[in-house]
């Protein structure tokens, strides 16, 4: 098949690939070693491999190379300044919320997006943001904890990071924020 | 814990968790390989066929297509595929690739091809001519006469009777059953029933393998057991152990599927055969019936009580199946028994099992290791003997469960899959695991409180169970630890001791910390690499913390006493008078030298390394024990079961690390839930899984989840290093039977098979409406 050039940013830096009309983004990004982006299951079900396609967070698995073109992603990679964690990636390191790891990416950038728009979530709402996102090691209750301390932080740590609350009339029902609503 | 420590018993975060949480490259599949072919796999379309003529020369001709393996082409030699210490305890029934197939979605052939999508193209182009042959998928009928024998080949080795399709059978007595029978004033049986249940990690299996520049078999694979699968590997494509090189990086999840050499052997056959590297790696799909699950369980179990509440006789009588090929049937059957019946302390123990084979998806080692079958059953009768002697289930647990002192003699009889060793049992927090647990749910209050306001038709209720595992297999597990000092006073750690996630790398730094005297972040560990690293068996049977942690801390005191010995000549001090502590080596005096200083002058002046290794293993296996108690509300116009809370009260001896503790048992509690209440492989009566994809086969997810309280109840263990046991397994064990039995609390129902479907429990409640009650 054809390939088709698609120029998009990946954490802030441009890039511009070839890619087939068939990839899919998991696919692409694994490829140009963004390893973060974790593959268990190519269905949409698990939330392992996802990224914030403009802020939004989507499985990457369900989501052709091609789409992304224009788009700003970011990755797990892109959190970290340097040796220094974003806050979500600290809160989860501090609660326990990282057993084996492989839904961590996922689960981090699921909260970054839930918490931009539903900066000060109940815990039953923060459950809901992670409904996407399977975990098989912690049962659910330290990464619930890490939402709920990440979110106590905001706007201490968090928009040193570039993460900007927005401002409370953009602030939507956090039901919205949900990116699947699988259940 | 006695003493206090600096390093041990802390909330220390992971050593590996800053890599885990910036998705840096650290799982298996996180590599490029030049050249890396694609490898996959053909699955048999059949559930029990013999390969009548099989062509692969159309897959062959396709242009990409760099090797394509069928039976013809690949060494016969049986094996099992589960990872055990050598000689394994289960059958060798399996083969590369065979004549015949034996379940949907056993191994026909095998290619690698330049891409994924070629590899798929290529097996479509493989001709088979299948000779199909009667299946059996109930276990119920597998020994019946005139059942086809699924393993009529001649050269297996260590099947029980292979012609009546009985992979393993034990039945042991303890006491005299019989006659602790006929004294018995009440005789309570129950049939309980389990499922096939998934792993479900959320990292697939994948492997990668090629020859390296030596023309040395490396293998880069997702296992819980590296060094049992080099052993295997090199056994299966007859090369020298010599020459096969398995390397774990981090795993995403095991709970015993990677407990098993699944995919290590066909990708290195590819590798040889096609010259390249090749990487392969199971869909989700092919996960939930191409690797392993839980044995599913038929249970029979009698109690025999006094009016007093004393314990007299306990039958067990299971009837299990191993799916297609009898990875760990022995094993896991056998543990049902052995770690199941000594919870009470019956002086009279029957256990039986018969573990059959179906055409069915093949069973293993899953978290529990046959015990979550196993206390199901006799927790939920357990209750109903409480029941009938009018007795709280909290007082007839507190008088008859095992206790400190106790020496459990049915380990000795049953052992594992050999002859086994008595446990002693010089560490229990089991009462106080009772009462902590029956506090913290409000026990008292939630056995009699069963109504919702302005919620008619749902009602609330409460139950427990109890239950104990091992720690690591008496006798059998052991592992080795090197530890070396570097110039700046820090150390590398090298174990091959397997973290799947569990947090053992840093277990395993938080004692070798602990023993040298300093920080944790003066340990570097490297793991699991059988080239780089000391042996170990490997992740399984709650171990690694008692086996590996107990060669780290000999180890770690091996290299302790060589730091004293030169820090006694620099401080001209001797060595009993110094103390390790704070990366420091100091004198009673106040007089001190740093770690770095000690490893200087040892390095360059004496120019020695200090380096040490050990090796260690227990001859007994001193069990973890927990009390679990649920709070459910069921809904008794659907018979949905909401469960709301869950207390987790666990004694696994002192905890190395609460924190990852405590993630052990929240993380079996959810897969816990599961098992109790919604997991299920599913199959058609041609024994094709119906509902092998996450939407499915339903985990527990999130907002699914009830409250989870988690109590560690600390004992100090003599056998494990700084007092600690294990934490792994155990809390998954009485999750079903604490749902089970708080269902019966609200409705007055008896769910005696799972998953607890909500179907099951309004077809139980009408039946006790019609007055045909099923107690």
């Amino acid at each position: 098949m054809d390939a088709l050039e698609i120029r998009l940013k990946v954490n802030g830096e441009p890039r511009s690939w070839r890619v087939a009309p068939g990839d899919v983004l998991l696919d692409v990004l694994r490829r140009e070693n963004y390893f973060g982006v974790k593959r268990g299951c190519e269905t949409g079900e698990c939330g392992a491999c996802t990224v914030l396609l403009d802020g939004k967070a989507v499985n990457s698995c369900l989501v052709f190379a091609a789409q992304a073109h224009g788009c700003d992603i970011v990755t797990i990679e892109g959190l970290a300044r340097g040796d220094r964690l974003h806050p979500i990636q600290e809160a989860f390191l501090d609660a326990g919320a990282v057993q084996c790891g492989f839904c961590t990416p996922g689960m981090v950038l699921n909260t970054k997006a839930f918490l931009e728009q539903c900066p000060q979530p109940t815990e039953a709402e923060a459950r809901q943001a992670l409904a996407g996102n399977y975990c098989r090691c912690t049962g659910y209750k330290k990464p619930v904890e890490a939402v709920m301390a990440a979110a106590a932080n905001f706007g201490l740590g968090i928009s040193d990071c570039g993460f900007q609350p927005r401002k409370k009339s953009e602030i939507r029902n956090p039901q919205s924020a949900i990116k699947r609503g699988r259940r | 814990m006695s003493g206090t420590y600096n390093v041990v018993g802390k909330r220390v975060r992971k050593v590996d968790g800053v890599k885990l949480v910036t998705g840096r490259a650290t799982f298996t599949d996180d590599i490029h390989i030049p050249g890396l072919l694609y490898g996959k796999i053909l699955p048999s379309p059949h559930a029990h066929a013999v390969i009548k003529r099989i062509d692969a020369g159309k897959a062959r001709a396709l242009a990409g297509v760099v090797a394509v393996l069928t039976w013809k082409d690949v060494p016969r030699v049986p094996h099992t595929t589960a990872g055990q210490s050598w000689p394994e305890p289960s059958p060798y029934d399996t083969y590369l690739l065979d004549r015949k197939v034996r379940f949907v979605g056993d191994r026909v052939a095998a290619v690698a091809a330049e891409s994924r999508a070629l590899a798929e193209e290529a097996l479509r182009l493989i001709e088979v001519e299948y000779q199909v042959l009667p299946a059996i998928v109930d276990m119920e009928q597998a020994d019946a006469p005139g059942a086809p024998a699924i393993h009529d080949e001649p050269d297996s080795t260590g099947i029980h009777d292979a012609a009546r399709n009985i992979a393993g059978f034990i039945r042991k007595d303890l006491g005299n059953v019989d006659q602790g029978f006929a004294a018995a004033d009440f005789i309570l049986e129950g049939e309980y029933r389990t499922q096939r249940q998934q792993h479900c990690s959320l990292e697939p299996h994948v492997t990668i393998a090629w020859l390296d520049e030596d023309n040395r078999l490396v293998i880069r694979s997702s296992t819980q057991v590296p060094f049992h699968a080099r052993r295997q590997v090199a056994m299966i494509l007859q090369l020298p152990v010599q020459r096969v090189h398995v390397i774990k990086p981090r795993i995403g999840g095991g709970f015993g599927g990677k407990q098993e050499m699944l995919l290590e052997d066909i990708c290195g056959a590819l590798a040889l055969a096609a010259r390249r590297p090749v990487k392969m790696e199971l869909s989700r799909r092919e996960e939930f019936f191409m690797s392993r699950s839980r044995h599913p369980h038929r249970l029979r179990v009698k109690i025999g009580v006094k009016r007093d509440g004393t314990v007299v006789a306990n039958h067990m009588a299971v009837l299990a199946t191993t799916g297609a090929y009898g990875s760990h049937c022995n094993t896991v059957q056998g543990n049902t028994g052995q770690k199941v019946l000594p919870l009470y302390r019956s002086p009279n123990i029957r256990f039986e099992c018969k573990v059959v084979y179906t055409n069915m998806p093949v069973a293993g080692a899953f978290r529990g290791y046959g015990c979550p079958q196993g206390f199901f059953a006799m927790e939920s009768l357990a209750d109903e003997v409480a029941e009938r002697l009018g007795l709280d289930p909290v007082e007839f647990h507190t008088r008859n469960v095992i206790r400190k002192g106790d020496i459990d003699e049915l380990s000795a009889v049953l052992g594992e899959g050999r002859k086994g060793l008595p446990r002693h049992i010089r560490s229990c927090g089991l009462p106080e695991c009772i009462e902590r647990g029956a506090a913290a749910i409000g026990w008292n209050e939630k056995r009699k409180q069963h109504e919702v306001p302005g919620k008619p038709q749902l009602r609330r209720g409460a139950g427990m169970a109890c239950s104990m595992q091992g720690s690591a297999i008496a006798g059998v597990d052991w592992a080795s630890a090197l530890l070396r000092m570097n110039e700046d006073g820090s150390f590398h750690l090298q174990v091959g001791a397997t973290d799947l996630g569990t947090g053992s790398d840093t277990v395993l730094a938080q004692i070798a910390a602990e023993t040298l005297g300093v920080t944790l972040d003066k340990i570097t560990v490297t793991s699991s690499d059988t080239d780089v690293t000391p042996f170990d068996v490997g992740a399984y049977a709650s171990s690694t913390t008692i086996i590996s942690g107990g060669a780290v801390k000999k180890t770690a005191e091996k290299v302790r006493a060589q730091i004293l010995e030169v820090a006694s000549r620099l401080l001209e001090t001797p060595g009993r008078q110094l103390s390790c502590g704070d990366n420091r080596v100091t004198a009673a005096a106040g007089k001190s030298v740093t770690m770095a200083e000690v490893a200087m002058h040892a390095m360059y002046k004496d120019k020695r390394h200090i380096i040490e290794n050990a090796s260690h293993f227990n001859t007994d296996s001193p069990p973890p024990f927990c009390a679990q108690f649920a709070e459910v509300e069921v809904d008794t116009a659907t018979g949905k079961v909401r469960v709301v809370e869950l207390v987790t009260a666990v004694d696994c001896g002192a905890a190395i690390n609460p924190q990852l503790a405590e993630g052990q048992a929240e993380g079996a509690a959810a897969q816990g839930l599961g098992l109790a209440l919604s997991e299920e492989m599913l199959f058609d009566a041609a024994g094709r899984m119906r509902n092998p994809s996450f939407t499915d086969y339903k985990m527990f997810g999130p907002q699914d989840m009830p409250k989870l309280t988690t109590i560690l109840v600390p004992t100090e263990e003599p056998l494990g290093p700084y007092g600690a046991k294990s934490i792994g397994e155990v809390p998954i064990n009485g999750v079903a039977p604490a749902v089970a039995n708080a269902i019966y609390n609200a409705v007055g129902v008896r769910i005696r098979e799972l998953p607890i479907r909500p179907e099951r429990v309004l077809c139980a409640l009408r039946e006790k409406d019609a007055g045909l009650a099923t107690v």
